[in-house]
């Protein structure tokens, strides 16, 4: 991949940074005039200095460029600290609401780690790129043409050896700068692995001390970071030898400047403040190349971090049409606009026509034709991994139908307001997440406008109360990312209590009661079939006790659904 | 679960003002055994400023020197010197950068593990989040790289060019010197005190900004499916945006005060030039070296000035420190990794004779008497539960939620210390087992069994390294694994993906389980090992993995489900810590009881259920 110093894709994503760019090219501007100006100000002062006089208007002249130099330096910093800023945050939004956008089939394809250290530090590389190398870049360009049109009058023959010197170090730096790019990108991915790595070893601890591998990963974590090690001194000593190599150009040049200068000053051919001028301003020549080459090493983690944060969004615009084209292309579907249509009003019927479902290695349903009328209770079994999840799936959204296609009351459930129609949808997954917020937050997921008494009513229902009456802090406990501190079986009742706050239409179970022993079983039971009294429900179940709460039985086995009779009621 | 409290604080406050520079003091005693690399690197960055400061200095020299019109010969000394200083520099260079980082990284290697260490020897606490724990890793311990290398290194070198730059001045003029030395003190200590204290409220409050972030994102893409389906995502994304803006704005400011001292120092360094000027002009110092000493001055102060960024650096740095010397300083036990060469994953647990005789295969596990309270005066979690497991016994505990059946499981695997009564293993405690003994004499599955972003096959592995692929084959197969293994275009070596995402519920039950068999430790402990299964596939797991493990472990099989209980030696019923029936099941089935009644719902339910899918 070609990386250029500026990614012109920055400018499309984030409009603000054009008006902050063109500042920091003005003052790049100014800071090139500055410099001309500190530098003939300070050769005149040290001339007149040799013979034994104060030159007081250069003296005057010098301090007064310097003090215009300080002020441009602040400016540049601010403007430059702005933008990055600026444009870290407009990112980390796109970047969360990419991950919005694109749902849960993506993001099991991804690593959590991996984005979760994208949005973070791998953005936060950015502050290098725009506060050090930017404004250097944008020197690079105005400095040497300003120092190059006051050496052209000074001294044309000087001002020829810096022209012919100065392409020198582009080309060198970008000759070296290939091979630490492609090292840096493997870096990149390296400490992008120690994250996810680091993650699934924290998330894994009890199960390492379990086994007796808790020190022997100790190990692993050391030969990984070793391996860090290695691999960025590999990087370094490609990335120092380049710098090494500007540094040499830059200064030789300098002395291919100032000894000519020097002996033509002997013959008496210059003038003392001339030759000072040159040999002030050459250097100066140089420095902003070979400030911002250095500092393109150092900020190209951030531009690594850049690409990949601007290519997942691309993705998530690229392909979207694409994937709705095919989801188009089932027999009986008619094109529709995609999800404009209002969801149908009241209990709609649902209708699954000759739904497939394709992943990339299994299909998980085939062919599945099935009606669910309102306030129909419909059971499904059938062994795990037979597509059970998969229908629940389908009517969440999460999944869309490889050829066939969904109907809630005739209308397309691809074309509908998918927001809308999920409103009407409650759902208890297999493994809820808990988010880092109070036990009442968490319950309150759906419905954030609950009152406290309808939350207390939730968790009673779910059979939480007694077990949040005891935490610390009540509904108020905080509950860690990973929902510390809850058993599995009470991570589910939060589900329920969500399920139960939520006034749904139509109640997706998956398997609910899994996690309970058989007393909390009946409890969360009792609770389940007053939630689905009066509503559609689609309940997955592998415990015989949720099919007497069914109207319906269905089993899914390898992808098909077949509808089992209704055994006669024991007694 | 145990009445399910296990939320607790954790959050311990650093103690400020007590304890300051302490995190630095953390990292340094890390570095020591790098000293010496350290040293160096110092010296190499020193020579290297000094060397174009002298470049700079005997430049000039040349071009003043050079309009007095001496004769050549005078002049070629500093024109070698020119030369040899321009390539000295940037070599010196060259070898300073390679030097520092290579110490630098070295000790980061070392940091980096002593963090996993010290949170491998920590309980998993309650507020330790996944997402700040990631943040640590990564970023907090690179802020001890950054420590040594962009504040004490070039700080050190700064140091060492001021004093030698004021001492090389003081010879020709003691006044120039001395406005030489009132700017660099200004440049150098005066300016990153100002950029400390300017930065220091604010870079306080970036970092636990940035773990929180970190959690936001979090939440965000392993609670994505709960959002999106209760519609809360628009919610969450907007704290989390509300969020990343607060950090922004914090950053702007920081920029504006850090800056405005970058400015301040430019124009420090014109001014200390213009007045050593003007100062030595009024002392009678000779033309020459009155140019020498003015670019000397402005080289030397603008290199000073690299302590600006030193120092704000270092305030960046600082809330990282803390926290990694917090973390280190909370498990004061973690030393190096103690297993010491071949403490590759294959030592371990495989090869036994760690002391020189076998690792028994069996062993005798005696509760006494068992209570275990999590609070003091608090209900008791287990209440005086005895149990005796000799080698080879078949041990069933069932119960309510929040009977005991997990404290009972902690009680043996050592998670949970008994409040009263004894825990022993062949008549000793447990915690007096040779290190690396416990993992054999117990484990299994237990109810947080994780499955990592490995393959099937590391998976596996971790449960025992020097299975040959046999032995996976029968464990997989026990665990009605097989068929699934075999299906994957990957085979063993098909990636699960993080947490098990790739894997449904049951899968992930199954292979967790397939892993505990293969490790058969001398008492397996399997806590609802067919959780996420359906009765039919439940009961044949069961009693493949009952016929999987070898006939003198044992097995301590904590289940809600009753059916195909038979045949072991005794079931426990737990109720409230109490143990209220004991038996084997025919006996229990016939007594009145919790045992009995449960049996005959499950029975009935059940047999409606496989009347459906027969």
């Amino acid at each position: 991949m070609n990386r250029r110093p500026f990614d012109p894709r920055l400018l499309r994503r984030v409009p603000a940074t054009r008006r902050q760019l063109a500042v920091l090219g003005g003052l790049g501007v100014l800071t090139a005039i500055l410099v001309v100006g500190q530098a003939t100000a300070l050769a005149a002062l040290l001339a007149t200095a040799a013979d034994g006089r104060l030159d007081r208007v250069a003296l005057v002249g010098f301090v007064v460029a310097v003090a215009g130099r300080a002020a441009v330096v602040w400016g540049q910093g601010v403007v430059a600290a702005r933008t990055a800023a600026t444009v870290k945050a407009a990112l980390r939004a796109d970047l969360l609401a990419a991950v919005g956008q694109r749902g849960p089939g993506w993001l099991a394809g991804q690593q959590t780690g991996r984005l979760a250290t994208l949005a973070g530090r791998g953005l936060d590389a950015l502050d290098a790129y725009f506060t050090g190398y930017l404004p250097q870049l944008v020197l690079s360009v105005t400095v040497p043409v300003a120092v190059l049109a006051r050496l052209v009058f000074a001294d044309w023959s000087s001002a020829l050896i810096i022209a012919v010197t100065l392409p020198l170090i582009p080309v060198f730096g970008a000759l070296l700068g290939w091979q630490a790019q492609a090292a840096t990108e493997r870096q990149w991915r390296r400490l992008a692995r120690l994250g996810g790595h680091f993650l699934d070893m924290v998330a894994g601890l009890p199960t390492l001390r379990l086994f007796g591998r808790a020190d022997a990963q100790v190990d692993v974590v050391r030969r990984m970071a070793d391996g860090h090690r290695v691999a960025t001194m590999r990087t370094l000593r490609i990335a120092f030898l380049s710098a090494l190599v500007l540094e040499l150009v830059a200064t030789l040049s300098v002395a291919l400047v100032a000894v000519p200068v020097g002996i033509r000053l002997l013959g008496g051919g210059l003038t003392l403040s001339t030759a000072l001028l040159i040999l002030l301003l050459t250097p100066e020549a140089y420095l902003p190349l070979r400030a911002a080459g250095s500092r393109f090493h150092a900020s190209m983690e951030g531009l690594t971090a850049l690409d990949e944060a601007l290519s997942i969004e691309t993705d998530v615009q690229g392909r979207a049409p694409s994937t709705t084209e095919n989801d188009r292309k089932g027999p009986l579907s008619t094109p529709v606009p995609d999800g404009s249509t209002p969801v149908p009003d009241g209990p709609g019927e649902i209708r699954f026509e000759s739904v497939t479902v394709a992943y990339d290695r299994t299909t998980a349903l085939r062919d599945v034709t099935l009606t669910i009328r309102p306030g129909e209770r419909i059971a499904v079994v059938g062994p795990s991994g037979a597509g059970k999840s998969t229908l629940l799936n389908l009517l969440l959204g999460f999944v869309t139908p490889t050829e066939g296609r969904i109907t809630v009351d005739g209308v397309d459930l691809a074309a509908v307001d998918l927001d809308g129609w999920r409103r009407r949808v409650a759902w208890v997954p297999q493994r809820a997440h808990l988010f880092a917020a109070s036990v009442a937050d968490n319950v309150r997921l759906g419905a954030p406008e609950a009152t406290p008494e309808a939350v207390d009513a939730a968790l009673r229902a779910a059979a939480l109360d007694e077990v949040v009456a005891a935490l610390p802090d009540g509904v108020d406990t905080g509950l860690g990312e990973r929902g510390y501190g809850l058993s599995s079986g009470q991570r589910q009742r939060i589900a329920l209590a969500r399920a139960f706050l939520r006034d749904a239409d139509l109640i997706l179970l998956d398997e609910p009661t899994a996690r309970l022993d058989a007393a909390s079983e009946a409890a969360v039971l009792d609770a389940t079939r007053r939630l689905v009294a009066g509503r559609t429900a689609l309940l997955v179940a592998h415990r015989p006790a949720l099919l007497e709460a069914a109207d319906r039985v269905l089993r899914v086995d390898d992808g098909r659904v077949t509808e089992l009779t209704r055994p006669e009621p024991v007694a | 679960m145990s009445g399910g409290i296990g939320v607790e604080r954790v959050g311990q406050q650093p103690g400020r003002g007590g304890r300051r520079l302490a995190a630095e003091r953390t990292v340094l005693r890390l570095a020591r055994p790098y000293l010496g690399r350290l040293v160096g690197a110092g010296l190499l960055a020193a020579a290297t400023e000094l060397a174009g400061l002298a470049l700079m200095a005997t430049a000039t020299w040349l071009l003043v020197s050079a309009a007095g019109r001496p004769p050549l010969d005078t002049l070629t000394v500093a024109i070698v010197a020119v030369r040899a200083l321009a390539i000295s520099r940037g070599v010196l260079r060259y070898t300073e950068r390679l030097a520092g980082h290579d110490a630098v990284l070295r000790i980061v290697t070392d940091l980096r593990t002593r963090v996993f260490a010290s949170l491998a020897a920590r309980p998993p606490a309650a507020t330790d989040r996944s997402g700040d724990a990631l943040s640590r890793l990564v970023s907090d311990v690179e802020a001890g790289q950054d420590l040594l290398l962009r504040v004490v290194v070039p700080g050190a070198a700064a140091a060492v060019v001021g004093v030698l730059a004021v001492a090389g001045t003081a010879l020709v003029s003691p006044v120039a010197a001395l406005v030489l030395a009132a700017g660099l003190l200004l440049a150098g200590l005066v300016l990153p005190v100002v950029a400390t204290a300017l930065s220091r409220r604010t870079a306080a409050q970036l970092a636990p900004l940035r773990g929180a972030l970190a959690v936001d994102t979090v939440d965000l893409t392993q609670g994505a499916a709960d959002l999106a389906a209760f519609g809360a995502q628009p919610a969450a994304l907007r704290r989390a945006e509300e969020r990343a803006g607060r950090l922004a704005r914090l950053e702007r400011r920081l920029a504006l005060t850090g800056f405005a001292v970058d400015g301040a120092g430019v124009l420090l360094a014109g001014v200390t030039a213009a007045g050593v000027v003007a100062v030595a002009l009024g002392a009678d110092v000779g033309g020459v070296l009155v140019g020498v000493l003015a670019v000397g001055s402005l080289a030397a102060v603008e290199m000073t000035l690299a302590l600006v960024g030193a120092a704000r650096q270092w305030i960046q740095l600082r809330a990282g420190l803390v926290r990694v010397a917090e973390l280190l300083d909370t498990a004061p036990a973690a030393g190096p990794p103690s297993t010491g060469t071949a403490a590759g994953p294959a030592a371990a647990p495989a090869a036994g004779p760690v002391t020189g005789e076998q690792v028994p295969d069996e062993r005798h596990w005696v509760l006494d008497e068992v209570v275990v309270r999590y609070r003091e005066g608090g209900p008791a979690a287990l209440d005086g539960v005895s149990l005796d497991l000799p080698p080879g016994s078949r041990v069933a505990v069932v119960g309510t939620s929040g009977a005991g059946k997990s404290t009972l499981l902690g009680v043996l695997t050592g998670a949970v210390r008994p409040t009263a009564g004894r825990v022993t293993v062949d008549g000793v405690d447990p915690t007096d087992l040779p290190p690396g003994q416990l993992p054999r004499a117990v484990g299994g599955l237990l109810a947080d069994a994780h499955v990592f972003h490995a393959s099937v096959r590391e998976n596996l592995l971790l449960g025992r390294s020097d299975a040959d692929p046999d032995d996976l084959d029968r464990a997989v197969t026990a665990a009605g694994l097989h068929d699934w293994v075999r299906q994957q275009p990957a085979g063993w070596d098909t990636m699960v993906g993080e947490e098990g995402g790739q894997l449904s519920g049951g899968q992930r039950q199954r292979l967790a389980l397939a892993r505990a068999l293969l490790a058969a430790p001398a008492l397996v402990l399997l806590d609802e090992p067919t959780e996420g299964l359906d009765p039919a596939a439940a009961d044949a797991v069961l009693a493949s993995a009952l016929a999987a493990v070898p006939a003198r472990h044992s097995v301590l099989l904590v289940t809600h489900r009753l059916p195909g209980l038979a045949g072991f030696d005794e079931i426990l019923v737990l109720d409230s810590g109490r143990v209220v029936q004991r038996g084997r099941h025919v006996d229990l089935v016939a007594a009145p009881g919790w045992y009995r009644d449960q049996w005959r719902l499950q029975k009935v339910a059940e047999r409606g259920y496989t009347s459906l899918t027969a």
